[in-house]
């Protein structure tokens, strides 16, 4: 059943089409993210959802309701801001229990919640606090366990995390997710990194120049992006430009400039001598030698150009003809290859994933 | 460090020492002298000028009045001023705030004696505001403010409306936008946003402001004079003409000091009231 349902929503500034005939629909109790390069039009997105932007064309319905001239306050939303947004002037209980207050709920029912809320965001104890008194992240608990306390039908995040150092922002993605499974709320995330809307969600639009790029679940948008933008934007690819030589077997043969064949198992329905592009992960590549795939493999040959070091793995740049291609490897074996020294690529040809 | 910021500090602390703090003093001396030291030496101490003051009507009516005045001359303000700093702060935007914010500090440009001279041109029977309403309403009643209460609450309320202004544009423009957002998304009126979120929020500047205000007032005597008539004897016009024209300096300095004290009780009592929301 769809919760939101967005239909061909434009929305132009001055000279700019921030959303160009965008269309989606989110279900019940999932966790949606819009993902996407700054001022691609992700924000204005959510914005238009809350009703902080009004639409120029389309309609966006909630339940079913069109929420064409329905204020803000009105649409029954948890939103959760990138500077939370707490109100300095009221304690966290207050804060939580603001959203109930103004509906004039009985001070019993508020009181009540606001317990209930405090210990789902681990803060029991804290409610007498003021919010400056709290960490950075235990104030983004609060604008959680704010915007959830009057149970909104969507809850909306945009860019949540965003002020987080590293390991805080990982451990609340677990902490949000586990918050928003319990709770069971359909949850609209804006963001712009890539890892955070792969980890988090159920489904993810890549937004880009106010369109949707690709929408899907995390695995289907990286393993099999439709276009060299989504490909590059989710994690890194090596994208190969050839001709179509061969189509057999499922397997297409795409011919390189420099007369390498790779293999497809994707691709079916190019005709031969289409052009296309393909591309391929670098963490889908091996050297040969080293543990790759007992199947019939790809290979490519070149020569170890750089060589940059992360810890946990290593992603070597080999130099193939003209092109630069990347390779990473788990940091779990001897190093095998040297920089200068001659190496051999190897791929399945289920990793030739060929772009639209 | 601290030897830098002391050179860096210091003058402007013996400054004020010499300028506030010594001159204080010795009009607290004055106060209890029966006759001020400025020919001469002569003059005993005595504490006349302060019983005079708490016994006989004319002063405390005259208090009484004052304080009135500085609090309704604070209220106008407020109502005036804390609506404007609202639309300057939060609705309008780039070059139209920053023309009217002109507009706002423009009076302090000109002279506030000149000022309020020119109120008495607007304020009089036949002045402009009477002759405007004339042609809007012919055979209308007379507006005969110019010599009245309301023309000096008038007078003041101009002259210290920017202080207002000002102090509340600060404050609300320093509101994080966000807030509103939040209040509104979580169901929330635009009535009880600004009740609970804006509002409380801006109090300092609101606070700020009508101590800037209420304190001068209190004690003001060049708009009572000019635009009050026989309605304008305040407190402030009494301790003026002490030093002016009456030439009983130890009266003067006495009534001032009863002022000082009376002001800082007024705070006293609304300041627990107030660090409840500052905090």
């Amino acid at each position: 059943m769809s919760v939101v349902d967005i239909k061909q929503v434009s929305k132009r500034y001055g000279q700019t089409l921030a959303l160009n005939n965008v269309s989606m629909t989110i279900a019940q109790g999932e966790f949606f993210s819009l993902l996407g390069p700054s001022g691609g039009g992700k924000t204005s997105l959510l914005r238009s959802i809350a009703g902080f932007v009004e639409p120029d064309e389309g309609s966006i319905e909630i339940d079913g309701k069109p929420m064409l001239n329905v204020p803000i306050n009105q649409r029954d939303l948890g939103m959760m801001f990138q500077n939370y947004a707490l109100f300095p002037h009221m304690s966290i209980a207050d804060n939580i229990g603001f959203g109930l207050s103004v509906r004039h709920r009985s001070k019993a029912e508020i009181n009540q919640r606001i317990k209930e809320l405090l210990s789902l965001v681990h803060l029991e104890g804290y409610g007498e606090r003021r919010p400056r008194e709290l960490s950075g992240g235990q104030q983004q608990r609060v604008a959680l366990a704010r915007a959830l306390a009057p149970r909104p039908r969507v809850l909306l995040l945009d860019e949540p995390l965003g002020a987080l150092d590293k390991k805080l922002r990982d451990e609340m993605q677990i902490e949000l997710k586990k918050i928003q499974r319990e709770v069971g709320v359909t949850t609209i995330l804006v963001t712009h990194d890539q890892q955070e809307a792969l980890t988090l969600s159920d489904r993810v639009a890549i937004i880009n120049g106010g369109k949707v790029e690709q929408l899907g679940s995390p695995r289907e948008v990286y393993e099999r992006p439709h276009s060299q933008f989504v490909a590059s934007f989710l994690g890194n690819a090596n994208f190969f430009t050839g001709v179509v030589c061969g189509q057999a077997d499922g397997m297409t043969q795409i011919r390189l400039p420099a007369g390498q064949v790779i293999h497809s198992s994707h691709g079916a329905g190019r005709s031969i001598g289409s052009r296309v592009t393909a591309a391929v992960r670098p963490e889908k590549l091996h050297a040969a030698g080293s543990n790759g795939p007992g199947q019939p493999c790809n290979r490519l040959s070149g020569r170890i150009a750089h060589e940059i070091y992360a810890g946990n793995s290593i992603t070597y740049w080999v130099e193939i003809g003209a092109q630069q291609v990347s390779l990473t490897a788990q940091n779990n074996t001897a190093p095998a290859l040297s920089m200068g020294a001659e190496a051999h690529l190897e791929w399945a040809p289920a990793d030739t994933i060929v772009l639209d | 460090m601290l030897g830098s910021l002391a050179l860096l500090a210091g003058p402007t602390y013996l400054w004020l020492l010499v300028t506030i703090f010594l001159p204080l003093m010795a009009m607290l001396y004055f106060s209890f002298l029966t006759i001020a030291p400025i020919a001469g030496p002569g003059g005993t101490f005595t504490l006349s000028h302060y019983v005079d003051i708490f016994t006989k009507p004319v002063y405390l009516i005259n208090l009484k009045r004052s304080l009135i005045m500085g609090l309704e001359v604070t209220f106008f303000c407020a109502l005036v001023g804390y609506p404007a700093a609202y639309l300057l702060a939060r609705q309008i935007k780039n070059r139209w705030r920053e023309a009217l914010l002109l507009l706002v500090v423009l009076p302090f440009w000109s002279n506030a004696l000149v000022r309020t001279f020119s109120w008495t041109m607007v304020l009089s029977d036949n002045g402009l505001l009477g002759q405007w309403l004339h042609v809007l309403w012919p055979g209308g009643p007379s507006l005969d403010l110019l010599y009245s209460y309301k023309a000096i609450v008038i007078g003041l309320v101009h002259a210290y409306l920017p202080y207002m202004i000002l102090t509340c544009y600060v404050s609300l423009q320093a509101i994080d936008g966000t807030l509103a957002e939040a209040a509104l998304s979580l169901g929330a009126s635009h009535r009880q946003v600004f009740q609970r979120i804006i509002l409380p929020l801006s109090l300092p500047g609101l606070v700020a402001g009508s101590i800037l205000i209420f304190v001068p007032v209190v004690g003001a005597f060049m708009e009572p004079r000019v635009l009050g008539g026989q309605q304008g004897i305040t407190f402030g016009t009494i301790i003026e003409s002490q030093f002016t024209t009456s030439f009983n300096w130890p009266l003067g300095a006495a009534m001032g000091f009863v002022l000082l004290a009376v002001v800082l009780i007024v705070m006293a009592l609304f300041f627990p009231l107030l660090r409840k929301h500052l905090n």
